[in-house]
């Protein structure tokens, strides 16, 4: 008899159950590893972004935004897909951003690196200022207050005209040759890999978060927050992290922007910017992150193209594809494409 | 001291107005977001339509003003029943994001189509000849058509609030804000219910816009630029409440005609300010359960 007065046979047993639960817990531990492990298809969207580059040279201005506005888009999805958190106002961040960045290079410190560091400060100051007021709250009154957030810094860059520039822009920006060396020039093709680099650092953060426990925490709380706040998870102190990250983010996209430009107008700031993005994500696919990959560019490229014709035709086909999509094609493009590939019995 | 007086005055009065205005577009919205627990993001484009309606047939055919404004809310009434049915009903209990997305949809199209029928400029509103001019009010003289809004106003909300309280369509609805599994459970058509009542708030909205055509100018751009007023007439009012809105339409009304008078350059930022103090204040609103 064992001290615990089990016999010999239920102690083996109670071992086994226990091997088997190592086991199991292993074998989950692999496939959370597993889940996690570049796939190569993840390659897919840099081999088609650096084949672009020699591919069409001619429209290397627009590649280099929609690389900035795929990490707009990365940065939103962070938020949104994975903490769940609603909001109609991520411009905030994108134009803190970029007025940091349009700023600093109009007042003789044009440094494109220097300039996105700061920005991200700037955002992610922002973004943990008015998150840590306004993410205790949840569904309307928080989609509401980041409304809000968004509008009032609008207000303000609209009426301190004398630094702003206001609705006309930034005047004087000047931006420095990345590394000393590379001048923007005016094909865009130092803009061109200049997003693409940022952009890939982006992204290999937000990878590297959302496949962390801490990632996996904020998919939690979206799916249950009482349940995460039950088991002891500091649910409102990681929404604040992941809205900070995520502001930090969208600054940079806004930064880029501004430098790849040299412009900023108070419509950085605007509810269409906030709006604008959530559009594409959607039309990729929201928690997914590569929705933007697939939505910024099949938004930005068809805007370009038809926009030009007749901007007011393109808004109503927007908005129809937006209403087929939310009630038709739930996940957007990466989501019919799961659904589609689960049928056929592939992996999602 | 007399100017003083007298400039509280006029930014009452014309606060006031403009609260009418605002309540009788956004009362709709809050049964929606309320009752359905729909985030209604289109709702504006049935305040646009509305103001379409009117102007254009007082402009285009010469019908009288109250035929027109009826008109306009049994157009636009008639309409969102089409869309309730088609498009809303789909997302109800789903999830935010999509209700927001298809909204802005609807948004979207609304604003291109308004531009396509309409053009881009603001329609021309004239107010029948016994409503224009002014009015003297004591020793002061008021702008006739302001005052008719007070007035319209006033008695509608009256007739509202009434509504709500003694008749059994108003029970049903305060039942279903309430709960609506256990409204459900006691037998009431809910579904019915949403329809009714969506096309009810819609039909207001469209009062409302063609009303307010003066005040607010009915362009393409309706939707989406008076889009934070409404949200915020309902929000700080209180999702679900038909009186709440009333106090928040009054606030933002009057504070926003005082800022603008008093202090035009910062004046809207204050008005987002306290709508952000006081969503932290009372997250569902001042009269929503706290």
């Amino acid at each position: 008899m064992s001290k615990n007065g089990m016999t010999e046979k239920e102690t083996a047993a109670a071992s086994t159950i226990g091997e088997a639960a190592k086991e199991a817990a292993s074998r989950r531990m692999a496939l959370f590893a597993q889940r996690h492990r570049f796939r190569p298809v993840e390659a897919l969207p840099w081999i088609a972004a650096v084949a672009a580059f020699f591919v069409f040279p001619a429209y290397l201005a627009l590649g280099a935004q929609i690389l900035a506005t795929i990490l707009y888009a990365l940065s939103l999805d962070l938020v949104l897909g994975y903490a769940g958190i609603v909001t109609l106002g991520h411009a905030a961040f994108f134009g803190t951003g970029a007025y940091a960045a349009g700023l600093m290079a109009a007042h003789g410190m044009g440094e494109p690196f220097a300039g996105l560091a700061v920005a991200a400060l700037a955002a992610a100051v922002v973004g943990l200022i008015s998150g840590s007021v306004i993410l205790r709250a949840n569904g309307l009154p928080l989609l509401m207050q980041t409304l809000m957030v968004a509008t009032m810094l609008y207000e303000l860059a609209n009426k301190a005209n004398s630094v702003t520039g206001g609705a006309d822009g930034l005047q004087g920006m000047v931006v420095k040759p990345v590394f000393g060396h590379f001048r923007f020039d005016l094909y865009g093709r130092v803009a061109y890999l200049y997003c693409l680099g940022v952009l890939f650092v982006g992204w290999f953060i937000v990878r590297r978060i959302v496949h962390s426990p801490f990632g996996r925490s904020l998919t939690g709380i979206r799916e249950n927050e009482a349940r995460m706040h039950a088991i002891g998870t500091p649910v409102f102190r990681r929404r604040l992290i992941a809205y900070g990250i995520s502001a930090a983010l969208a600054g940079v996209a806004g930064a880029l922007v501004a430098q790849t430009t040299q412009f900023v107008a108070v419509d950085a700031l605007g509810f269409e910017r906030s709006g604008n993005i959530l559009i594409m994500l959607l039309l990729g696919g929201i928690g997914r992150l590569y929705g933007g990959f697939i939505g910024v560019p099949l938004y930005m490229i068809a805007q370009d193209q038809f926009a030009e014709i007749d901007p007011v035709y393109w808004y109503f086909w927007i908005g129809l594809l937006l209403v087929l999509v939310v009630i038709f094609a739930r996940g957007g493009a990466l989501g019919v494409a799961a659904r589609l590939l689960q049928r056929r019995g592939g992996r999602p | 001291m007399s100017e003083i007086l007298s400039a509280s005055i006029s930014i009452l009065f014309h606060g006031l107005a403009f609260a009418m205005v605002l309540y009788l577009i956004s009362v709709g919205l809050s049964v929606t977001m309320g009752l359905m627990g729909f985030v209604n993001l289109a709702h504006g484009v049935f305040a646009m339509f509305g103001g379409y309606v009117v102007t254009s047939l007082m402009n285009d055919y010469g019908v009288p003003f109250p035929l027109a404004l009826a008109a306009a809310v049994v157009v636009v009434g008639a309409a969102s029943v089409v869309c309730e049915r088609l498009l809303y009903r789909r997302l109800y209990g789903g999830a935010e994001l999509d209700q927001v997305l298809m909204t802005i949809g609807l948004v979207f199209m609304a604003v291109a189509s308004a531009k396509y029928f309409w053009g881009p400029l603001a329609q021309l509103f004239t107010p029948p000849d016994i409503l224009s001019g002014q009015i003297e009010l004591g020793s002061r003289d008021f702008p006739t058509y302001r005052s008719f809004l007070i007035l319209c106003g006033s008695v509608l909300v009256t007739a509202l609030w009434l509504g709500l309280d003694r008749t059994r369509f108003g029970a049903k609805i305060r039942a279903a804000v309430d709960n609506l599994r256990m409204a459900q459970a006691v037998g009431i058509n809910t579904s019915g219910l949403f329809t009714l009542s969506f096309a009810l708030g819609s039909g207001l909205a469209a009062l409302g816009g063609g009303l307010g055509a003066e005040i607010l100018p009915i362009y393409p751009g309706y939707p989406t630029d008076y889009l934070v007023d409404f949200l915020i007439v309902v929000s700080v009012g209180g999702l679900g409440s038909i009186r709440g809105p009333f106090f928040a339409a009054l606030l933002l009304g009057i504070s926003d005609t005082a800022f603008k008078y008093l202090l035009p350059e910062l004046g809207s930022f204050f008005i987002y300010a306290l709508t952000l103090a006081l969503l932290m204040w009372r997250p569902r609103g001042l009269v929503g359960p706290s």
